[in-house]
Order: C-alpha cells, then structure tokens, then sequence
C-alpha cells in the first residue's frame, strides 16, 4: 500500500500508448482449499485440469447463449479498445477489452473452431498452457465486469459474460479468487459479506437507535426479524458498520419512520450483495438469493426493498425473479414463484429499490424535506456501473439515471454534472467493483479510478464540488480508499440517503 | 472444363455457406440465455427491441458512439457492399427486375466506396497501435480477400472489360444444373474464385457477426426481468432439485 501512487491526470484525456506487460503478474491471492471446498470447487489445481477446463468451457458454451454469440462474433474493430477504465488506467494491451475477451477467444478458437484447429497461427487461437490459465487469473480479476465497452460494441458483446465464464472455469480447476470465495463462504454460513452473527446485528442496530435518538431526540426504529412488516430491507452489509454506509442505512430507517412504513431487517439473509455474480456461478448467484425469499416468505413481507448497492441492484432487478422469484409475472403453473409471488404486493415493483421507494414518497409529499439542511455541499453524481448499464428503476428507460438526480435535487439545492462521456450508460466504473475489493489488488483499484478521478477534479476545480453522491456501497469504499491518494479528501463520498437524512424533516407529518 | 470446375467449386460453397450458416444460427437460436442481461439503453417492449435492432443492423449505432472513424469506414463498407450485392442480382434474375435495374448506376459506383472504405479499415490496422496490437493475420487476410475481390470486380467494370452476357448465361445455366461457357480473363478468374473463398469460410470465421448480432442477449432482450419471469430450461431444473 504504500508504495501504490496514483497516476498522473491526462493533460487531455488522450488515449493512452500500449505499455506491453505493465499488469503483469499473479492477480489477487488464490483461495486455499478450505474456501474452495466449502463452496463445492476443488481445492487445488488437479492433474487432469487442462481436459476440466476446456469441459467446461464447452458446457459454458452451452448453456450461456451470451458466451457462445460473444467467442463467435468479435471482428476486432477496436471500438471497445479505448473504453475500459482499467486499461486507461494502467496501458496494459491485454486490459483493452477486446484483448482481454482474447485471452479465452484464443483458446476457444483452438479447441472449438475448425481454423483454430488446423491453423492457429492464423487466427490466433492457443494451447490451454498453464502460463495461459494464470494469464486468465491475472487479467480476468482485472475486470469489474461492469460493462462499458458493451455499450460500445456493434455486436453488444459483453466482457462481463467472458470474465464471468472465465472466473467459473478457474473455479471449477481450483484457482478461485481467495477474496470473492471466501466472501461468499460466509454468505452460506453467517448470513452476510461480513460475518456479522444476528446478536451482533441486533446489538448493532439498538446502537444505531440509541445514536440516532441522541441526534434527532425521535425514535427511529431498526428493527430485525419483525414478522408481519410491510418492507423487508435487503442491503450491503457494510450499511450496518462502514463509513460512510452507514449513514444512508440512517436515511433509509428515517424515510421509512416518517412515511410511517413499517419494515424489518432479516437476521438470516443480511445481506443484498450476491458475490456469485462476480465469480460467474450461477448456482452460487441462486443459493445466495434465495436466502431472501426463504426471509420474505418467513417473515411473510409484502414489500422487498434494496439499499444502495450497486451490483446487487443489478442482481435484484434482472435476476431475482429468475433465480428466486421475487418479482411478478410467473406462470400460473410455476408453483415455486407463485408461492412468493401471491404473497407480494403487486402494487409495487418487486424488489424495489431504495430510491424508487425514497422518490415515491417525495413526489406524493409523503416527507417534508429541508434542502437548505444540505447547503454546505456541492453535489455530482456518480452513476455506479451496474445500476447504469445493468439494471433499471421507476419502470421507464433511463429511470435508473433520473430518480437519483430527481432525490439529490429534491434534498439539497446545489448539484452540478460531470462531463456527460463519463455519465449516465457512458459512466466509468469507480475502479473496484466486480468482485476486486480486496487490499491485494489495491495497485489496480488505483488506477483504474483514473478516468473517474479526472473527470470529478474537473468539477471540484471548476465548480468547487465537495461531495460525491453513490449509491454503491463498492464505489462508497472504494472511493473512500483511493481518493487521498488522488489528493482529495475521503469523506467527500456518501449516499443519496445520507443527503437525504441530512434533509427529511422528522416528527412534522 | 473451367465452367464445369466453376460451376462445381459455386456449388460446394454455396452447400457449405448454406449448410454452415443453418447449423451456426441453429446453435444460436437453440442456446438458452439464462439471465436478464440487456444493456442499457434497453428497450421494454418487443417493438422497442425491433427498433433497436435495426438501428443497430442499419446503421450501426454503437459504434458510431464508440468511434467516428471506425464508424464512417465501416459504415460505408458494408452500405457499399450491400448495393453491390444487389446489383449482382442482374445475374441471376432473367428479366431483370426494376428496382435492381434502378440501383445499377448506384451499385457501380459503390465498388469505389466499398474499396476505399476497406482500404481505409486496413489503413486503421495497421497504423492504429491498439488495433495493429488485437489483430490476427487473418484479420489481415480478410481486408485483402474482400479487397481483392473489389478490386477485380471494379477492374472488369472500368478497365478490362469481361463479356458479362456469357458470365450472366454462365449463371442463370448453374441455377438450373445445366453448365455454360464462362469467360476465362484473369480478372473474372479471380473474382469468382475470391467469392468462392469467401462463401466458404464464412460460417467459420469472424463474418458470424453477421448472424451473430441478432442474437446477442444485450442487444436482442426486453428490459422487463421485474414484469416477467425469465427461467430458462436447465435453470428450472435446478428449482425441482430443491
């Protein structure tokens, strides 16, 4: 950590030279077998692992039409070269997305492609060596899989669903990623990212009821386990401790105090993040879901709500119907998602998202806001990378870049935009999501932040912004991590909800 | 003994460009898409996703958000192309029909473009670092076969003139099994066997773009996973497990 510095702002945002090599290395530790085996995958690298790897891949190419399109249809156009965070970040080639999806193209050529079999050379297909499948481990963990050069593509091939399917065939030889394994190895077993037990949860959230009384003289409740609530809350467990999370955790308890909603948090599924999307499993993706239909139909919930989180936005939104069936819209014959779907109320969008139902309740005057309470703070907005280009809100295109903006505009009264080829579908990734938030990766996380750190300069030069609104707990640590060493100050970060705690007006309705 | 080995060599392509593009898109077509995952901007309705799709077929949208150059050259490449193609229909259909009669002085001219639009798509492989770095030689070969067979197209055209009745008889004679007299000069030899070529890698090489986009999840999906549940046949499977 210490010797990691940021890399100088581009003068003009240029398109960086290639620096062959640059991210040359190991990648992020390796899960021992303990965290391997705990989640079904080997524990190490067996003998045979060339003939698992290329077997999976072949089922992969089977069951994910995605994948299958995606090794096919790539020209080498070059529109996705100069899109990816991490490759402006670092001017590593094999960072250019395009580059990067070779990595495995290479090898599919190879072994399922007629010219790759007669004539590699030509098309550049490759051996699976083992220098090959540490290449995969190095540079698959250096996507976010938050898919930006997706959004370039003409064929909307998505680096996401190669780096996904990669990190499954690295899985399935036993060369998992110590960080995300071990993550979802506590997920299966405590509950959440964190391991934080459920006494320590209630002890946690009584803490917070005592604190937010002694600030606002109101009681506010944090209620867990409560059978028969309205809303279940589903959010990053790192609202329950880290700064600055926890004060949006704080402005979702008030939004639902003053609306009078009542709610719970579940003890047993504490946690909106869903780690197996990052390592590609989608048995890992469903086991962890539905750990909150197993809550919501406990806790008999009408309403299932999702804090700032921005890949388990992504996960709630596009795959909760399908993996567990929180959503709407099942067959009458689909008894599994019927049996949730009966309970809900289809009122509402299901899940919802935080902000849907913050947004909601400002626009029918359900709370009363006081902006000028959040006059010390220039505001810009940062649109987290799985909530833009994964994910929707409000029911209507673009809803997911509107109902943030709508509530920062209704809470406070200065925000500004940064330029709008970083924002909105265009944003870049804050440098840490897909599962590559661990300190062993920090060099990358750095730099990778680049793109993003240049641009909210610009404003906090131009137009004196001192606070950068998320609703990612990733971007929230994230961005509390790199920006010293960008020279900024870390506690510029924070939640919508922590603006909006900051505003709503308690006691008055 | 040239028309019958012509005419031998158009049949084995078109079989294989048939047969191979029908089993390719069977393989698409049949592959389950598990997940929601289209990108934003993401269409909701079915309506909407037509629309996408040929913005996209049409004009090629992202990429001209992503790069003007790239877009402008490759853009005018494949709108080039297809007016050739169709002009190329004059062969084939006895009498010609009318609008392909109308498009004949446009499809001629597209020759130039269609060339100068390649040359200008090679000139950025080459000469662009990052995208000299992600090719193959056969990417390379590509931009030349598809060169090449624009070049003697045009040559033919404007220079060496092929006796085009013959290589019309020659073709309206191979869509009836019956084989007629082709002209022999170079240029034509070497048009047709360029076309051959292309015809027969097609279903093997990176021009499975073509099918391929209308098939890409995160172009051809509705943004509706909230209002619809999406299960696909070997992920319910796992719900009957448990």
């Amino acid at each position: 950590m210490a010797d990691i510095t940021a890399p100088a702002y581009r003068v003009i945002p240029i398109i960086p030279a290639l620096k062959p090599g640059a991210m040359e290395g190991n990648g992020p530790y390796v899960a021992n077998d303990k965290i391997q085996e705990a989640l079904g995958f080997p524990g190490e690298l067996p003998e045979d692992w060339h003939d698992r790897a290329i077997a999976k891949m072949g089922e992969l190419l089977g069951k994910y039409r995605s994948l299958k399109v995606f090794m096919d249809a790539c020209v080498h156009c070059g529109a996705c070269s100069d899109k990816c965070h991490y490759f402006i970040g670092t001017q590593d080639p094999k960072n250019m997305p395009v580059a990067r999806q070779d990595l495995m193209r290479s090898v599919y050529r190879r072994y399922f492609t007629l010219p790759g079999k007669l004539f590699p050379k030509l098309v550049g297909a490759r051996d699976l060596t083992r220098e090959v499948l540490d290449e995969w481990h190095n540079y698959f963990h250096q996507c976010s899989e938050c898919r930006r050069c997706s959004v370039f593509c003409p064929y909307g091939i998505d680096t996401a669903e190669v780096t996904m399917a990669a990190r499954e065939i690295l899985d399935s030889v036993g060369y998992g990623q110590k960080y995300d394994n071990e993550i979802i190895g506590k997920v299966h077993k405590i509950g959440n990212n964190l391991g934080l037990p459920p006494p320590a949860l209630i002890d946690t959230m009584e803490g917070l009821e005592e604190d937010v009384k002694e600030d606002t003289g109101i009681d506010v409740r944090f209620p867990v386990d409560v059978k028969g609530a309205e809303v279940l809350l589903i959010t990053p467990s790192a609202d329950f401790f880290a700064e600055p999370h926890i004060d949006s955790l704080i402005g979702y308890a008030k939004v639902f105090h003053a609306t009078g909603t009542s709610w719970t948090l579940s003890s047993m599924s504490s946690e909106a993040a869903n780690f197996g999307m990052f390592i590609g499993s989608y048995e890992q993706l469903r086991k962890i879901a539905l750990r909150i239909r197993e809550a919501a139909l406990e806790l008999g919930v009408k309403r299932i709500v999702v804090g700032e989180c921005g890949h388990a936005w992504r996960v709630a939104y596009s795959f909760w119907n399908t993996l567990s069936g929180v959503g709407d819209g099942a067959d009458e014959t689909d008894r599994f998602a019927q049996m949730l779907q009966k309970q809900l109320d289809h009122r509402y969008k299901q899940p919802t998202h935080i902000c849907e139902f913050t947004w909601d309740m400002i626009q029918r005057q359900a709370i009363s806001l006081d902006k000028e309470a959040n006059d010390k703070h220039i505001i810009t907005f940062h649109d987290s990378c799985n909530v833009a280009r994964g994910a929707g809100m409000g029911g209507y295109p673009g809803g997911q870049f509107e109902i943030p903006r709508n509530i920062i505009k209704a809470v406070a009264n200065n925000f500004v935009e940064m330029s709008p080829e970083t924002t909105r579908e265009k944003t870049f990734c804050c440098g840490g999501g897909g599962g590559l938030l661990t300190d062993d990766l920090m060099d990358l996380r750095v730099k990778g932040a680049l793109p993003r750190m240049e641009v909210l300069q610009q404003v906090v030069d131009e137009q004196n912004v001192n606070f950068l609104a998320v609703i990612c707990a990733i971007c929230k640590t994230q961005f509390s991590k790199v920006m010293p060493l960008y020279g900024m100050d870390r506690r510029m970060v924070g939640g919508i909800h922590q603006l909006v705690s900051n505003a709503i007006k308690l006691g008055d309705k | 003994m040239m028309s019958a080995l012509f005419a031998i060599l158009f049949y084995l392509a078109t079989l294989l460009l048939v047969v191979g593009l029908a089993h390719r898109i069977r393989t698409y077509a049949t592959t389950p898409s598990p997940l929601k995952i289209p990108t934003t901007p993401a269409p909701m309705t079915n309506g909407g996703v037509v629309l996408r799709m040929t913005r996209e077929v049409v004009f090629f949208e992202s990429l001209f958000k992503a790069n003007l150059w790239t877009w402008g050259l490759g853009w005018m490449f494949h709108a080039s192309l297809a007016l050739v193609l169709m002009r190329h229909l004059r062969y084939f259909t006895e009498p010609v029909w009318a609008w392909v009669v109308f498009i004949q002085p446009f499809g001629l001219y597209a020759g130039i473009t269609m060339l100068i639009g390649l040359a200008g798509l090679w000139a950025r492989r080459l000469f662009v670092e990052r995208i000299r770095y992600i090719s193959t030689p056969s990417d390379h070969l590509m931009l030349l076969l598809l060169m090449v067979i624009a070049a003697s197209g045009l040559l033919m055209q404007f220079v060496t003139h092929t006796d085009v009745i013959a290589v019309k008889g020659f073709f309206q004679g191979w869509m009836h099994f019956s084989i007629q007299a082709l002209p022999t000069d170079i240029a034509l030899v070497v048009h047709l066997i360029s076309v051959v070529v292309l015809m027969a890698i097609f279903p093997i090489s990176k021009l499975l773009h073509a099918p391929g986009v209308f098939f890409s999840p995160t172009r051809t999906q509705k943004d509706d996973p909230r209002e619809k549940r999406h299960v696909s046949a070997w992920a319910k499977k796992l719900e009957s497990e448990s």
